[in-house]
């Protein structure tokens, strides 16, 4: 059954897929972390018209001359969008943006054009799109783990600069690190990265295997390295399985399918991660309410009644819920069902609100001054 | 501290900050204007002044993260930038996102990174040395807890931390009593004492007047140009205060005239 693992396409695929995975992985948490997402989006898009470019210069598809050219044109995107940010009063989303659209379109024109052209060698160019994994061939794999080993070698041996700039870039350059050169270094290091998955993912879609991995790897990690270490495997995984189900269902463009399982991934991260996902934070608030007795709430909306010197103030839900950092519905339905508390109307334009009942206001005095008396009891027989 | 007079005081490394004829403008205003200070070493100097007077922009122009558009700064008597592993900066808090996935003992190790060969990782000794500085500041404890985990107050420290760790001779602390509790400030202020009992020099932008008689020995009132610098019982003047907060607009105008009338200035300057 795992005789496909031999097939010698297939192998291709997982490894190249396996490769940009990682790639991506690492250097998209960086990319995450600067909070610069769209970054990846237009430096893929950037490089289209540099595939175009190589094709036309070198008239044939190699991988090298491909990539050269995607090279080339991510590294003047870098360098237009720097231009663009420090010198016009262009703010970095709408620099991002119009590069990135600039760039895509001139991909298109180029890429019609060649198309127009015919000839036998422009075939599969249009992959470069929506990716095509198939067509992996094992000499493409050679520069791209050139490249893949050469950008993680830089990631070791910058490690502290680069650390330094993604969590504080003016105390980096207080310490005396070349920050614009690092940006610069950061950036082409991630159109490297861009440029490795092209040909496997797709212009189009590429953003999203620098980003995805990285946002997942986010939720589960306590530091930057093992953030690091987890989005590359995330990204190789996503890679490797979006690689073989689209290289096995003839005519399944590659990016798309890749793209899936890693936002798949990264939702179930967001949704399942333990210290930081939606779920088991909404659990934790959970439990922390089957540790909170009703009678604590009811004392709470107690003292807040007699602050206001109102006895029929009434007390937003919402003010109990930021009170005790958890929603309180549950107790406060338990409360009125006690006949101590009732729901209540205020502001229309406000939540839900209570007010304390005759009976429990009674109830709330007398364990008001029973607790007062438990503490003077316990402080009198405590040490001095 | 006398008044420089010739080359040579001016490089004396006696005095911790000096700054001569410092000029900052972003775009067609400027932030700091003619600034001229000497703060000398092993005080604990506080600048206030009101919003937009350029408090932080100074701290930032003798650390080179602004540009400057004409003047100098020197650290000890040396070109500031020579002068970086001796700085130690706090920068406000709400500069870095707390989000990141690092704890208190990393960032403080991170204060390392500019005196590490550049290739070299981190190691035991650097964690050690972190640790020491967490415990200067009371937050050893909580040396491997989560950055996001921390309280305002503890994240203020861990930033003093990441300073102390360098052994610097001068720290400059960009408001650090921001949004800390009282019980904070004690401590974070405390420290900084000890600290300028140690013969470092101490310069704290600070926001709250209220405290400013409490905490300093020597105060520069600064709105875009120097209103007074000096000893605190010199300085403090209600004079000086209202020339600081009062008469804010007027003396931008007055700069910015300024800046039209070479004239004008170049008499200021001869002063």
């Amino acid at each position: 059954m795992l005789a496909f693992l031999t097939d010698y396409t297939l192998q291709n695929v997982m490894i190249g897929a396996a490769l940009i995975g990682v790639i991506s992985g690492v250097l998209g948490c960086f990319a995450v972390l600067r909070r610069q997402s769209l970054l990846g989006d237009t430096l893929s898009h950037a490089a289209l018209p540099g595939v175009c470019l190589g094709f036309l210069i070198v008239g044939t598809r190699s991988m090298e001359s491909l990539m050269a050219g995607a090279l080339v044109s991510g590294l003047m995107a870098t360098l237009l969008l720097i231009a663009l940010t420090r010198h016009t009063r262009l703010k970095m989303d709408a620099a991002l943006a119009i590069i990135l659209s600039l760039g895509f379109a001139l991909g298109v024109v180029l890429l019609t054009y060649i198309q127009n052209r015919g000839g036998a060698a422009q075939a599969g160019l249009d992959s470069f799109l929506f990716g095509q994994a198939a067509a992996t061939a094992r000499a493409d794999l050679y520069p791209m783990a050139i490249i893949v080993a050469f950008a993680l070698a830089l990631v070791v041996i910058f490690w502290k600069p680069l650390k330094l700039m993604t969590f504080d870039p003016e105390y980096a350059a207080v310490a005396g690190l070349p920050v614009r050169l690092l940006e610069l270094f950061l950036t082409g290091m991630i159109a490297l990265a861009v440029v490795v998955g092209l040909q496997m993912v797709g212009v189009v879609l590429m953003t999203a295997m620098v980003i995805a991995p990285g946002a997942a790897a986010r939720q589960w990690c306590a530091s930057l390295l093992g953030m690091l270490i987890l989005a590359a495997v995330f990204g190789a995984v996503a890679g490797i399985t979006g690689g073989v189900i689209s290289a096995l269902a003839p005519g399944l463009s590659t990016g798309p399918v890749v793209v899936l399982i890693a936002s798949a991934i990264a939702l179930f991260s967001l949704l399942f991660a333990p210290q930081r996902g939606l779920i088991p934070t909404y659990w934790r608030r959970r439990h922390r309410l089957g540790h909170t007795s009703s009678d604590r709430v009811l004392l709470t909306v107690y003292e807040l009644a007699r602050e206001h010197g109102d006895w029929s103030y009434r007390v937003e839900q919402g003010a109990i819920d930021a009170y005790y950092g958890m929603l309180t519905e549950p107790l406060l339905l338990a409360l009125a069902q006690r006949g101590l508390l009732a729901s209540a109307q205020h502001m229309p334009d406000e939540g839900p609100h209570w007010q304390l009942t005759q009976d429990g206001c009674e109830y709330a005095a007398s364990r008001s001054a029973q607790r007062r008396r438990d503490w003077r009891l316990n402080r009198a027989s405590g040490s001095p | 501290m006398t008044e420089p007079t010739g080359d040579e005081l001016d490089h004396d490394p006696n005095i911790a900050l000096h700054v001569e004829d410092l000029i900052v403008s972003y775009g067609d205003r400027p932030a700091l204007w003619d600034i001229d200070l000497d703060i000398p070493a092993g005080v604990m100097a506080g600048v206030i002044g009101p919003n937009g007077a350029g408090k932080s922009t100074l701290i930032k122009s003798v650390l080179g993260l602004v540009k400057i558009s004409a003047g100098h700064s020197r650290l000890f008597g040396q070109p500031s930038v020579t002068q970086a592993h001796r700085v130690g900066y706090v920068p406000q808090r709400s500069t870095v996102d707390w989000d990141f996935p690092t704890t208190a003992v990393d960032v403080v190790t991170m204060g390392l990174y500019g005196q590490m060969k550049w290739w070299r990782w981190p190691g035991r000794h650097e964690r050690d040395r972190a640790l020491r500085a967490l415990e200067q500041v009371g937050m050893e404890a909580l040396a491997d807890r989560q950055i996001s985990e921390l309280s305002g107050g503890q994240q203020q420290r861990v930033f003093i931390a990441r300073a102390l760790v360098q052994a610097p001779d001068i720290l400059l602390l960009d408001e650090p009593m921001a949004g800390v509790d009282a019980t904070t400030e004690r401590q974070i202020i405390e420290l900084l004492r000890r600290l300028r009992d140690e013969g470092r020099s101490v310069i704290v932008v600070h926001h709250d007047l209220q405290t400013v008689q409490r905490y300093f020995d020597w105060l520069v009132f600064l709105n875009v140009r120097i209103i007074a610098a000096g000893p605190l019982d010199e300085v403090y003047t209600a004079n000086n205060l209202r020339r600081a907060y009062g008469g804010q607009v007027a003396l931008l105008d007055e700069a910015q005239a300024e800046s039209q009338s070479e004239h004008q200035s170049n008499a200021r300057l001869s002063d």
